[in-house]
């Protein structure tokens, strides 16, 4: 049975359908003018074989071409992307079904961070009164090594709340190169989870290992073809409006695969996308369309995800602003396109801007991981961890976040109100009023067992102390220290003698792994 | 046999079921007696009541524990409260038969111009599960009404409750009654609710303040 997500079954709206009309036909009159520049020969040549315009741009060191993208290449396009896409797993618990119309939301992890945050506590003693002392966490940023992808593959395998897993960390070990970074990262997630795995892929002569991995794990081409248990995302429209010359290369080849594949946008309103909502959208819109429609060129029925990353530019920095307020209204707007052209919506929530767990923190990712999520995007990349922006990891954050999500699944169960159940309670209010306490307490009990009363929160502390942060690196502690169900040893053994380029450290079942 | 049921009885209380109908933390317990049959499976058997009493108390240790480890919650402590107390209620007139005494009388009572009532049935609940005789005067109770009851019923212990700051101060007035009517030294005053405190508890002359109805129980050893 693939997992349930969660059915949002009144989504939060902002756009009006005659806005999403409008969104969409300015989205089409940019593809048409000014069209895209392409940096990518391949692409350029799709096109103009499918009947768009082209032309050479001559100015510029890179050899570049205008491409102006017409109306009815798109709308065909659109027709052939599938509407439902199945992500596989290991396990098979844990496939996800996205349907375009549907808005079933299932949880994820991401992005790509450089800098994993290692938490520890140290002791301060009250100078006034040298008997009280507290625990205070201290953050250390350091670079992300493969065995910190492995420990973050296993923390999310063990939180339910969790349905699919792309990597969070760059791994950036002394011996990982662009030539072996592909296969060591997919293999460090694929072994710590059995929840589908995504992740953008560094060097495109990696492609062939990394599928050649997914395949023998899944149990062969067609195993893996029913089965995807990987996917991979690829940013290769580049804000404004550009074709990037080696990220568009690995679409191409990805979309020839047929494996499924995210088209990911990630304009930035004020600099690289009008600060506008009506810009900002009508591009990101158009961006993406040009993405799905070289994948279904390239390969008609390609498994295609609308991808939307969208941000606004803060303004002191003029850096990526995950914590603006407008970064989630973009982010709904996406939803409600991708729907309209009932796409499955890769979508964001959850990045903050703050750098380290905190008060922040947790209000700048609720903020946005509620509303976005009320609004009803399939794969909703929603930073588990992720802090300053998507710079950097941290496990203690993970699980802090699992306990919202805990909170928001519950919040978004369908009500269990109906005529057996009020006939029920009626009965109840009978009974209880007969009673000299005239308490309802003892009908708690049952309801308790079933999980049909949300939990605490589970990191509370005692009394007034906030142990919050304790509390959860215990819990991280707790679920390192879990078995995960690893890849069997004859498949790592296949692996590990088929594919070049693996750490032999990733090896659990060799004993002189380092 | 008797033994079997004694048991039984213990292991009831754990699961809080107080007849046959209630589910308990087992569900496939349901349909089996509970407390109230086995107590009186238990006497038809001629179990003495201190004995019943024994395995009941028992049966509480170890929920007060599992409520210590968070392993239970209040309600599945006040089900086994309730479970006890409902025996409590079979075995009164054989204990008084047999002069036999509880651990005290305790009445409880809500005071004047309030009516909230959740926390004062919740500590009755479990002051009758951990064995005391409890006689529940009520909501909105007058000063005078309070000072009858304690001359008439002779509680060994008096719980005022009240969750406003606006009827707290009842409390005080309950107290200069007693002292008024010369009752005050015969029986022990306790209070509790929200906005109380031991601070206040001091100030108006009461002999405790309880935090919650565990922390009564646990208090009431002290007296």
């Amino acid at each position: 049975m693939p997992r349930e997500g969660i059915l949002i079954r009144q989504p939060f709206e902002r756009l009006t359908d005659a806005q999403i009309q409008q969104i969409h036909q300015a989205s089409m009159d940019i593809l048409k003018n000014p069209g895209l520049t392409s940096y990518n020969r391949e692409a350029t040549d799709i096109f103009q074989s499918n009947g768009a315009e082209v032309t050479t741009i001559t100015t510029g060191d890179n050899p570049s071409w205008h491409i102006s993208i017409p109306e009815n290449l798109v709308l065909q396009a659109l027709a052939d992307a599938p509407k439902t896409v199945k992500l596989g797993a290991r396990n098979p618990d844990n496939v996800l079904i996205m349907k375009g119309e549907e808005p079933r939301v299932f949880f994820i992890t991401g992005s790509e961070t450089n800098i994993w945050l290692d938490t520890n506590f140290t002791t301060y003693v009250k100078k006034s009164q040298p008997g009280t002392e507290i625990q205070v966490p201290e953050f250390t940023p350091r670079r992300g090594t493969v065995a910190d992808l492995c420990n973050s593959a296993h923390v999310c395998e063990h939180l339910d709340t969790l349905d699919g897993y792309i990597r969070t960390v760059n791994i950036q070990d002394k011996d990982i190169t662009e030539d072996n970074k592909d296969v060591n990262k997919f293999f460090a997630s694929l072994n710590n989870t059995t929840k589908h795995v995504m992740a953008g892929l560094t060097s495109l002569n990696q492609l062939n290992n990394v599928i050649k991995m997914a395949e023998i794990i899944a149990g062969g081409k067609e195993a893996l073809r029913e089965n995807p248990i990987i996917s991979l995302i690829t940013c290769l429209v580049k804000s404004p409006l550009q074709f990037v010359e080696d990220t568009t290369d690995t679409f191409i080849e990805v979309c020839r695969r047929g494996l499924p594949v995210v088209v990911s946008s990630s304009p930035q309103a004020g600099t690289t996308a009008p600060i506008k909502e009506a810009g900002i959208m009508a591009q990101i819109n158009a961006e993406v369309l040009a993405g799905i429609t070289l994948g279904q060129l390239v390969n008609k029925g390609t498994p295609v995800i609308y991808g939307s990353v969208p941000v606004r530019a803060r303004m002191d920095t003029l850096g990526d602003s995950y914590g603006a307020v407008e970064t989630s209204q973009y982010n709904i707007d996406c939803v409600q396109m991708a729907r309209y052209y009932q796409i499955p919506n890769y979508s964001t929530s959850g990045v903050c801007d703050a750098k380290i767990p905190g008060q922040q923190s947790s209000i700048e990712r609720l903020f946005s991981n509620i509303l976005v999520t009320l609004s009803g995007p399939q794969y909703l990349h929603c930073a588990y961890g992720l802090l300053d922006c998507n710079s950097t990891f941290s496990l203690l954050q993970t699980v802090l976040d699992d306990a919202h999500f805990n909170m928001l699944k519950f919040f978004l169960k369908t009500p269990n109100i109906n005529q057996p159940e009020l006939d029920i309670v009626k009965q109840q209010i009978q009974d209880v009023s007969q009673t000299p306490q005239k308490l309802y307490i003892r009908y708690i009990r049952p309801m308790l067992r079933r999980g049909e009363i949300s939990a605490a929160y589970p990191f509370e502390g005692n009394g007034d102390k906030d142990n919050v942060f304790a509390l959860a690196q215990e819990k991280v502690n707790q679920l390192l220290a879990k078995p995960v169900a690893h890849i069997n040893p004859a498949t790592t053994a296949t692996i590990f003698s088929e594919i070049p380029g693996l750490l032999p450290r990733l090896n659990i079942y060799k004993e002189e792994r380092q | 046999m008797s033994e079997d049921i004694i048991a039984v009885l213990k292991e009831n209380v754990i699961q809080g079921r107080k007849t046959q109908d209630d589910e308990g933390i087992d569900e496939t317990l349901s349909g089996t007696p509970g407390v109230v049959e086995l107590t009186q499976q238990a006497l038809a058997n001629n179990t003495p009541p201190q004995t019943i009493i024994g395995a009941m108390t028992a049966g509480m240790e170890i929920v007060g524990k599992k409520f210590a480890t968070k392993e239970y919650f209040i309600p599945d402590m006040l089900a086994s409260a309730e479970a006890v107390g409902a025996a409590m209620d079979i075995l009164k007139p054989l204990l008084e038969a047999s002069n036999i005494e509880t651990k005290g009388k305790f009445a409880i009572a809500t005071v004047k111009g309030d009516i909230h009532d959740i926390g004062k049935n919740i500590v009755a609940i479990l002051l009758k599960g951990a064995g005391y005789d409890v006689s529940d005067l009520g909501i909105d109770v007058p000063a005078d009404k309070i000072v009858e009851a304690v001359r008439n019923e002779k509680p060994d212990y008096l719980g005022l409750s009240a969750l406003l700051t606006t009827t707290m101060v009842e409390m005080g007035v309950v107290i200069e009654a007693l002292k008024t009517s010369g009752l005050r030294d015969k029986v022990k005053v306790l209070i509790g609710g929200a906005a109380i405190s031991d601070d206040y508890a001091q100030e108006i002359g009461a002999d405790a303040y309880c935090m919650d109805g565990f922390h009564a129980i646990k208090l009431l050893e002290t007296l």
